[in-house]
């Protein structure tokens, strides 16, 4: 492998890495919010945070180009904190990685949240547990699985990614070409040997992290005496 | 609890349907109405389609020519617009295009040699121009001095190893001694048009781009441009040829007679390309 490939491959490790911890960050809160709340916009922050899953990323990354430009609202708020423009940037990548990997984090972290019983958090309550205490102290352990599902996810999904970049990129070897698009550049040039390269290597880490993920997360058998 | 089972209800009513066959006379000329709508479409078919593969620099121009193409012999076109690097491996690859409309004269070429593309239908259609252009009115001199200004943070251009007019691109650079000072600024576009779409919307201040996207006929410019002179890079000769898939459809062979007819020339002189 050459040394612009090694840079994407370690490009692309930088920008799945920072795309799921930012997405922890973010995305537990929505989770917990979303699994708990009565609130009658519930569907309508569910179906926002699922939109990814259903618009292309052709869509997703127009907007992106528009908005963070110069002319779009984004774009001038990144200007006047003196962030400078987010297109054809490492931040901007994860701003846009961050947004389409969005429901493959919460969406697993929301379902363990609900599983939950409320009995439990009670019981917490009682004992003096405070809001915070509950919840990393009763929630996030017990939402253990839902959150090895979603840090996976949210990882190879970024690594996964190839639209959102590909238009917001502008294909900068370093800061933004990342494997999916190297791999594209290696086929459209008819290089199928660099692409093969890079291709299979894809294929076997994608089929690595999905079997760790359900050995993992393998239902274990309930301990006797327990029932529902 | 009972332990005698419910019958199921059935989901749906039985119904009756009675049709009726008689017809008005306002149903029997809708019917024949739409007999002769379907006849003209099917005759519509059979004169004859050509699928078409034209690179992302000409697809304004191939717009205009279409139209004048199907009024002219009846055929319609099925285009699809592209990196003309790309199109290579797809036709390598057996895609069905019947005619290649090219950035280069390589490529045609080279599908010639490999068998995939008809020997002596080969013609340089156009001469591509290279413009430096900014959405910004008064960005770009008409000299280029803004290139060495450093009053930029990102230059947009084609990926040269695919475009044609990203190569030309480059070798301006080269020409001017600015590669080593511009590189680190080049944001990459996967075809002209992904390059013309990253100048267009502000976020590069400003790229190279083919002279037929920014000076459209009939519309003024927007922003500034400096048309770079033709000895700053290789000449960009932009041939067409027809491939082996096209060879016995007359609608494809139709579209390279009419490429080369006036009116065509017209239309591709109208959108700045020299000949």
């Amino acid at each position: 492998m050459t040394a612009a490939d090694w840079s994407a491959v370690r490009l692309t490790a930088a920008l799945a890495f920072t795309t799921t911890v930012v997405l922890l960050i973010v995305g537990a809160p929505l989770a917990w919010w979303l699994a708990r709340t009565r609130s009658r916009l519930k569907p309508l922050w569910a179906s926002l945070v699922a939109m990814p899953l259903v618009l292309p990323p052709s869509v997703l990354g127009f907007y992106l180009l528009v908005t963070m430009g110069p002319q779009g609202v984004v774009g001038q708020l990144t200007q006047a904190l003196g962030l400078g423009r987010l297109p054809f940037t490492f931040a901007g990548l994860v701003v846009g990685s961050v947004l389409y990997s969005m429901p493959f984090v919460v969406q697993p972290l929301q379902q363990a949240f609900e599983a939950i019983a409320d009995n439990l958090l009670e019981a917490a309550a009682t004992l003096r547990a405070g809001p915070w205490d509950r919840f990393f102290s009763v929630a996030l352990p017990l939402a253990r699985p839902g959150l090895v599902t979603a840090s996976v996810l949210g990882f190879a999904h970024t690594v996964g990614e190839f639209g959102v970049v590909l238009m917001i990129g502008g294909n900068i070897p370093g800061s933004t070409r990342v494997l999916s698009v190297a791999v594209y550049d290696h086929v459209e040039a008819s290089e199928f040997d660099d692409a093969h390269r890079l291709a299979a290597g894809m294929v076997a880490f994608a089929l690595v992290v999905l079997v760790t993920l359900y050995v993992v997360n393998r239902p274990r058998a309930e301990p006797a005496g327990m029932s529902r | 609890m009972s332990s005698i089972p419910e019958r199921p209800r059935p989901l749906f009513r039985p119904y009756r349907y009675k049709l009726d066959f008689t017809m008005s006379s306002f149903r029997r000329a809708l019917l024949l109405a739409l007999l002769i709508a379907g006849a003209v479409v099917t005759s519509l078919g059979r004169a004859g389609e050509a699928q078409v593969a034209v690179a992302a620099n000409f697809a304004g121009p191939m717009a205009k020519i279409g139209e004048g193409y199907t009024a002219a012999t009846g055929h319609t076109l099925k285009v699809s617009v592209g990196a003309t690097g790309k199109f290579y491996s797809q036709i390598v690859a057996g895609a069905p295009f019947e005619v290649l409309i090219a950035a280069d004269d390589e490529t045609p070429t080279r599908l010639v040699k490999e068998g995939l593309a008809v020997p002596d239908t080969h013609f340089t259609y156009a001469i591509g121009r290279l413009v430096l252009w900014s959405a910004q009115p008064a960005f770009v001199d008409d000299q280029g001095a803004v290139l060495a200004s450093g009053k930029f943070t990102h230059l947009a251009i084609a990926n040269p190893k695919l475009a044609p007019y990203g190569q030309a691109g480059m070798e301006v650079l080269k020409a001017r001694g600015l590669v080593d000072a511009v590189t680190p600024k080049l944001v990459t576009g996967e075809t002209i048009a992904q390059t013309y779409q990253f100048v267009a919307t502000g976020n590069a201040e400003l790229g190279f781009v083919a002279l037929s996207q920014v000076a459209v006929p009939g519309k003024p410019v927007s922003g500034s441009y400096w048309l770079v002179p033709a000895s700053l890079h290789a000449e960009i000769r932009q041939d067409a040829v027809l491939l082996k898939t096209g060879e016995n459809n007359p609608a494809a062979v139709a579209l390279l007679a009419y490429l080369k007819s006036d009116a065509a020339k017209r239309v591709i002189q109208a959108y700045g390309y020299g000949r």
